[in-house]
């Protein structure tokens, strides 16, 4: 079976975030940089489908030239190939437009299933996965925990709040976004590594998938959140911060 | 001209949001149900959707109904409650209308949506831009639901034209894993960790703190994701919702999953070596330390 892995590439969650000059978005440049969190979960069960199944896993990346390295680690994971849209500001795309680049550089692949992470550790929409379905044409589920490929579809395990779970089925081609935690993430081996240097990443344009840019975007500006509580900071040398915070649980708030 | 609020159960913000934005534009307020359990709420409308395909959520029905509903009564703005349901089926929805969903909405201004970033360490704003419907989703807890003008509306029947070959997923009864052995909903102290603790070893140095305080230990998702604690002591939108009288929040930044859980708690403490992590903004006393410095303090304090 052929699998697709959607990947993005995010700043470095210990990153400190300034807003950059355009108000738009953040200082990045000298920023670490890491494969979304949850899409690595994505990739991880696309590898581990792969091996029950046999078949070929395509990492998909839409981001600037940097993002190579992202995808040059799921190809040292074990993804056999990559396509990798370069596009220097993703953002500029929206989260509709970015899902269109997305969902056509996959269709041409005519992939059995796509998968990934079931948010973004930056913009967070968490939509990215069923948007691309509903353009594609093709169920879908979202939060998913568990997946099961048979000779009908696949059978999926979806999560639900506080504790609740579902299973269900689809046939293929399907849509999954992946829930951190499904599986345990591997590592790249050596030998993965080596392998990478070798695979084929095709590079595309957005110009390439006939996908432009909206006029407007609904976003318009970020800033710090102004705080709402007044919290109150103690202070001092960790020993002292101790004896404060105990003596205010006891004395103030007596819950000790 | 309107505001359409679709709701679950439990959703009253979302219908308290829609009142309030209604106000704000002047537009009349309709919602639309998908179970016969008509909120007390002063509306225009409430549309009933019902068609025995919808007995069952499926991401398919639900869109092709609403997709029908929208395009028959036209509103300005369509409200979500921010749910894992909406979340599994408003963006196709949007997306058949081409429109974008601007998800997980923290508070309305007008036609300014105000929504967070990168786990909550930045807000956004989004303006309504474009023609009209305009669709969002709200984040459980942007608002109260006290705020809500009541009323008794009647609601009429929409009946989407939907055969059973749009339906694609077959979906099974919901269940739950294991019984929970451990209910945090009734603890009165909670002690809990995130990805600042770094290492599994590291958890121990949280238990002996929350043993000396007479807590229970709770977790944000990363840790259960890792199970270095069991699932069952997770704290967020995917795992329990609780209210202590103290919440000690230790190595947790504060996304917004995890903050939903537990913002109800009366006294809530952070340690986090970051100043600006998110959790400070609902904390009412914060550290901002090395808690491999702080929390052995704490114990040590604890058991003089």
């Amino acid at each position: 079976m052929r699998i697709i892995v959607a990947i993005k590439q995010v700043i470095s969650r210990d990153a400190s975030l300034r807003v950059d000059p355009t108000g738009t978005w953040v200082e990045d440049t000298g920023a670490g940089f890491e494969i979304n969190e949850p899409d690595a979960y994505a990739l991880e069960a696309a590898l581990q489908l792969k091996e029950q199944h046999v078949g070929e896993v395509i990492a998909l990346c839409a981001g600037p030239a940097t993002a190579s390295q992202t995808i040059r680690d799921a190809l040292a994971k074990g993804a056999d190939r990559a396509i990798h849209i370069e596009e220097e500001d993703p953002g500029r795309f929206g989260m509709l437009g970015l899902s269109r680049l997305l969902a056509k550089a996959a269709e041409a692949e005519a992939p059995d299933l796509i998968l990934t992470g079931l948010q973004s550790d930056d913009f967070g929409y968490g939509q990215t996965g069923v948007i691309m379905a509903e353009l594609l044409g093709l169920p879908h589920s979202t939060i998913i925990m568990q997946v099961e490929v048979s000779a009908t579809g696949v059978r999926v395990k979806r999560e639900l709040e506080d504790g609740w779970f579902q299973h269900l089925e689809m046939p293929l081609p399907a849509v999954l976004t992946i829930q951190s935690g499904i599986n345990k993430l591997r590592y790249a081996t050596l030998m993965g590594i080596k392998k990478a240097k070798s695979k084929e990443v095709k590079r595309l344009t957005a110009a390439d998938l006939g996908v432009e840019a909206p006029a407007v975007l609904a976003m318009e500006k970020i800033y710090a959140p102004h705080r709402s509580k007044q919290t109150v900071m103690i202070e001092g040398t960790a020993k002292e911060q101790a004896a404060k915070l105990i003596q205010i649980l006891r004395s103030e708030v007596r819950v000790l | 001209m309107s505001i359409l609020a679709i709701l679950e159960k439990n959703n009253r913000e979302t219908l308290a949001a829609a009142q309030d934005l209604g106000k704000q534009l002047n537009l009349p307020v309709n919602a639309a149900i998908f179970k016969p359990d008509v909120p007390q709420a002063k509306l225009e409308k409430v549309y009933h959707l019902r068609h025995e395909l919808l007995n069952e959520y499926t991401a398919d029905g639900y869109t092709a109904a609403l997709e029908a509903l929208i395009r028959k009564v036209q509103p300005t703005v369509v409200l979500f409650p921010h749910t894992y349901q909406v979340r599994d089926y408003a963006p196709k929805l949007a997306t058949r209308l081409n429109r974008e969903l601007i998800s997980d909405v923290v508070q309305l201004k007008g036609e300014t949506m105000v929504r967070q970033l990168f786990q909550g360490k930045l807000n956004a704003d989004y303006t309504l831009k474009g023609e009209a419907p305009h669709l969002a989703s709200i984040q459980a807890g942007a608002y109260s639901a006290d705020q809500i003008e009541p009323g008794t509306p009647t609601p009429e029947i929409f009946e989407p034209e939907l055969t059973a070959s749009m339906i694609r997923t077959k979906p099974q009864p919901p269940f739950r894993e294991a019984q929970r052995a451990v209910d945090l909903t009734a603890a009165d102290k909670i002690v809990s960790v995130g990805r600042g603790i770094k290492e599994e070893s590291n958890i121990a140095l949280i238990e002996n703190l929350a043993k000396a305080m007479g807590a229970e230990i709770a977790a944000s998702r990363p840790i259960c994701d890792n199970n270095w604690l069991p699932m069952e002591r997770q704290v967020g939108s995917s795992g329990q919702t609780v209210a202590p009288k103290l919440y000690l929040a230790i190595g947790i930044s504060g996304a917004i999953q995890h903050l939903v859980g537990m913002k109800g708690a009366k006294t809530i403490v952070a340690i986090n070596k970051d100043p600006h992590a998110p959790i400070f903004e609902v904390a009412d006393y914060g550290i901002a330390g090395d808690l491999f410095e702080v929390v052995p303090a704490l114990i040590e304090e604890l058991n003089r």
